[in-house]
């Protein structure tokens, strides 16, 4: 009975002999206990529940994304230090301060960390927030689903998190190859924390996808025909099919290996005709789609700001949207670039290698359709037009190393080497980090009224860029020195110089995750300074610059008709008038905590099954499938916003409008 | 002309920082892996055609364009030019031909699976009609045995070979995936269980080089690592004899007892190896009563 309820769960899962977990629970343990202090001293709990958790206002929900996104990034650079310190330290006699059992679940926990919950909330968040404004909508297709694929994110995240205080995390590396991740192997709870949590993470993502996907071809504003959307909401869309094709194949993958592991199926063992290699085609076949649904958003972001702060038409926008289309679809012939050195014939090898270098022909247009826009055009160097700037600087060597590596020959020498960390840091550093600082940066305004801090804000970008050069440029030297990744110790002391350089690069970033922080506090306290009355604080070209800062629960009062590309510009140009009269009720969805509900069940559905605890496992899973049923009988979805609540947000509008002026 | 030389010192900086160094990958001693290290080069040459000017652009449109400078052009509507489009997608397509062609030949003639005498003029220092030495290689946790089977010897976390003679490596795993890899030879390769990989490669200068397992296998990962001796012909031939005189043996069961989980294991040499061993490791049945894959080594 004790078995059935509590499995695998004891007093011995928690790590009291782990002085740096220890510190790091009571630190997390003191700082919850002190946000929950907050919140009910501020009486904050009820306007957190009725305005945040069961919100199904695609702002918000944005905004929770990308605060999700950030909060997991502290931690998931946590790791990244320790690895840094480890590897700076760690030669001949010295074993550094992080023992294997440790440190091989540190990087692993931070490939899984930076790429499921920091970059893809950020992502999401940003689309989620952006799209249905820049498409002249009042919400996304499925506003419920959208709160609930939050939740399950969200949920997926916390597990994650959990593994740091009860039981471990994986010791496998972020993709869990088996057979190291087979139940032979790795018998005990790491694995099962790994695959439960992008399970649940991944109902989200495919939800959210969907989502997003209908919401772009269903609700556009009248006028705006595919050619006519801008290039964010392109990106968006191509990041959107690319998640509902991928994301089912992650999906059975894991179900695969779990089935492995639960109930002793031998897909990918080695014995009893299970194979591998089966297992490492399909995550990559998930996995190389994946880092185009990371990129392609930031393009998006690269090409709105290029195009605002140039003062200027986005040069070659059909050949951007092109662009866009040929990599989604080339995202899909090139994932066995990831294991040249598996063994496939040379044939196959350069197939893959060819198609691989074919992808940076509309990449490359991309970065000339930037060039070319700042080409005779006006450019305001403010925050996000900086992170451009330094993103086609930095981006473009990625890009060259990438290529490089998808030389098979080149390959054989650089795989798995330091040399592959670097590019890839390069490209998702360079590439998705800085697009969503940029994006974060140009559209702060727009979501919370105020500003960001520019002087904060310029350390914050100054110190993210030089690290990185500092962090990275090692990593290619050491790779091309024939130094492999995950190592947690060297025999060579020749290699401590070029790792103490990178461990300064990562003190640099420290400064700039720092800066932010610092940033968003001032930013903060000096909004009256900061405000955004006019609602288009950077001269925007697109529809969500023509509503309010913040936006009103409903976005436009009367759904905008597009005429251009440049919708917004071209209102402007065309001495547009605001309604300011004759409003008409707004037919809008209402909050519901199921969302949230159903997501903390599949979440402590999760960490039951991770425990084998099948009682309560099951017991969870029927909670679920009843909280499922229960809501499909709410019927009381939606509500009107009266024509009098919209005059009287309008007209306060009117008045801060004319305030300015 | 005095201001041009600390810049120039400047510019050698990097490179001397980087010649202090040991860049094994590029500068290796083996016939494959210097070609593989050639290509690096060629292909960043390539791409820096594209690169640098794209790079000298961004910098240049910044400056040119910025909003204070109120003498530069400002054309806020031009958004289209139909031969600045062709050349946008042309320039970084006649690039990747140029590198495509690159990597269909060099992937065919580098191909780890392709018998060294097939090699055209790089590898001239090796004999053509040299017969290759064969090594069967098994990654075990977390160490490396080698197994010579011409020879009839066997060593662990040491391999020996004769420079300008062609080795065959035979390649598998006892338990999770490795990759085989000594950056001063060749490319590396997994090594996986259950199956065979091939890495035909020769090393052309004496010495003592670093391999390693380049794919994290595991707790004993960062210890996996072996010494390389390449050694003339005459001082091989002394070592094979030596081996074979220590008296060891390694049968199956002691195969069995070495394969279990062990890090920094010390070298050892066995004078006789069990000959159905590597068979019967990739076929995953050297455990008795174990039924064999059925698949041909």
């Amino acid at each position: 009975m004790r078995e059935l309820v509590f499995g695998r769960l004891g007093w011995e899962a928690i790590p009291w002999h782990e002085p740096i977990l220890l510190g790091t629970f009571i630190a997390v343990a003191l700082g919850a206990i002190a946000l929950l202090a907050l919140i009910t001293y501020f009486r904050f709990w009820g306007s957190l529940w009725r305005d945040w958790i069961t919100s199904i206002d695609h702002k918000k929900i944005g905004i929770m994304y990308v605060i999700l996104g950030l909060v997991m990034l502290l931690r998931g650079f946590s790791d990244a230090v320790l690895m840094r310190a480890q590897q700076a330290m760690s030669f001949g006699d010295s074993t550094g301060f992080l023992p294997p059992h440790h440190y091989d679940q540190v990087f692993t926990a931070h490939g899984v960390i930076m790429i499921f919950f920091v970059a893809m909330p950020l992502v999401t968040g940003l689309m989620n927030f952006v799209v249905p404004l820049q498409i002249g909508a009042r919400d996304v297709a499925f506003p419920f689903l959208n709160n609930f694929s939050f939740w399950m994110t969200a949920s997926g995240a916390a597990l994650v998190m959990m593994s740091l205080f009860v039981g471990e995390f994986a010791r496998t590396g972020w993709l869990a190859y088996p057979p190291l991740s087979g139940i032979a192997y790795s018998p005990d709870v790491g694995v099962d924390y790994y695959i439960w949590s992008l399970q649940i993470a991944g109902v989200g993502t495919l939800l959210s996808g969907i989502n997003l996907i209908v919401t772009i071809v269903k609700m556009r504003a009248p006028g705006m025909s595919l050619m006519k959307m801008p290039v964010f909401t392109w990106t968006a869309l191509c990041t959107n099919v690319l998640i509902v094709a991928a994301f089912p194949v992650l999906t059975a993958v894991l179900a695969l290996l779990s089935l492995d592991r639960y109930v002793g199926t031998n897909f990918f063992t080695s014995t009893l005709g299970g194979n591998a290699m089966m297992y490492v085609n399909l995550i990559w076949i998930w996995g190389h789609p994946e880092v185009y649904i990371l990129i392609l958003p930031a393009f998006g972001v690269f090409s709105e700001i290029v195009a605002t702060f140039a003062g200027k038409r986005l040069f070659g926008y059909a050949s951007m949207v092109y662009a866009t289309v040929v990599i989604t679809i080339l995202s899909y012939l090139v994932w066995l670039h990831h294991f040249f050195t598996m063994g496939s014939g040379a044939s196959v090898n350069s197939f893959f290698g060819i198609t691989t270098m074919i992808i940076s022909i509309p990449t490359g247009a991309k970065i000339f359709n930037w060039l070319f826009t700042m080409y005779h055009g006006r450019i305001r160097f403010e925050l996000p037009m900086m992170w451009t700037v330094g993103f086609i600087c930095t981006f473009t060597i990625g890009g060259m190393t990438g290529v490089l590596l998808a030389v098979p020959p080149a390959d054989f020498v650089l795989h798995n080497s330091l040399f592959l960390v670097a590019h890839f840091h390069n490209v998702i550093i360079g590439g998705v980090v800085f697009g969503m600082f940029a994006g974060i940066t140009y559209w702060f305004p727009k979501a919370f009224g105020f500003r960001l801090d520019p002087f904060w804000g310029k350390c914050t970008f100054w110190f993210w860029l030089v690290g990185f050069w500092f962090a990275f440029t090692p990593l290619y030297v050491l790779g091309l020195m024939g130094v492999t990744r995950r190592l947690s110790h060297f025999d060579d002391p020749g290699l401590q110089i070029w790792f103490e350089i990178a461990a300064f690069g990562a003190a640099l970033i420290f400064l700039g995750i720092g800066s932010f922080i610092v940033q968003v506090i001032v930013s903060v306290r000096n909004r009256a300074r900061l405000r955004d009355t006019t609602g288009d604080p950077w001269n925007g070209r697109t529809l969500e610059w023509s509503t309010s800062s913040p936006p009103p629960a409903y976005n436009f009062a009367f759904t905008p008709i597009v005429h251009d590309n440049d919708a917004w510009t071209d209102m402007k140009n065309n001495q547009y008038d605001r309604p300011v009269e004759g409003f008409i009720p707004i037919h809008m969805p209402k909050n519901t905590g199921a969302g949230f509900v159903i997501a903390m069940l599949s979440a402590s559905c999760g960490f039951a099954l991770i425990w084998h605890m099948w009682l309560p496992a099951a017991v969870a899973f029927a909670a679920l499938l009843l909280a499922i049923i229960v809501h499909s009988f709410n019927y009381d979805r939606d509500y009107h916003v009266s024509a009098a609540e919209v005059l009287r947000v309008e007209a306060a509008r009117t008045l801060s409008l004319a305030g300015r002026s | 002309m005095r201001s041009r030389k600390p810049r120039r010192a400047l510019l050698v900086l990097p490179c001397l920082l980087l010649s202090g160094c040991d860049l094994v990958v590029l500068h290796p001693f083996g016939a494959i892996a210097t070609q593989q290290g050639h290509l690096i080069v060629v292909s960043t040459v390539l791409m820096l055609l594209i690169v640098i000017p794209v790079l000298a652009m961004t910098l240049a449109f910044a400056w040119r364009y910025r909003a204070s400078n109120s003498e530069a052009t400002y054309r806020p509507d031009w958004d289209h030019s139909t031969s600045l489009e062709l050349l946008i997608w042309s320039a970084p397509l006649l690039i990747i031909i140029a590198l495509g062609a690159v990597t269909w030949i060099s992937t065919h003639t580098l191909d780890p699976y392709r018998p060294l005498q097939a090699l055209k003029a790089p590898a001239a220092d090796a004999p053509a009609c040299a017969t290759p030495l064969i090594v069967e290689v098994v990654a075990l946790d977390w160490k490396w045995l080698f197994i010579y089977p011409q020879q009839g010897v066997a060593s662990v976390n040491e391999l020996v070979a004769p420079v300008n003679v062609p080795i065959r490596f035979e390649i598998t795993s006892s338990s999770v995936m490795n990759s085989f890899y000594i950056p001063a030879l060749a490319g590396q390769i997994y090594a996986m269980p259950g199956m065979q990989t091939e890495l035909n490669a020769v090393i052309n200068h004496a010495g003592t080089y670093e391999g390693f397992s380049a794919n994290y296998s595991g707790a004993g990962f960062s210890g996996m690592h072996f010494r390389f001796h390449a050694l003339a012909q005459a001082d091989f031939d002394a070592w094979i004899h030596a081996t074979h005189g220590n008296g060891a043996m390694l049968s199956k069961s002691d195969y069995l007892r070495l394969a279990q989980p062990s890090e920094r294991e010390p070298v050892h040499r066995y004078a006789g190896v069990d000959a159905d061993l590597y068979a019967a490791i990739l076929n995953q049945c050297v455990q008795p009563g174990t039924a064999c894959r059925a698949m041909q080594p």
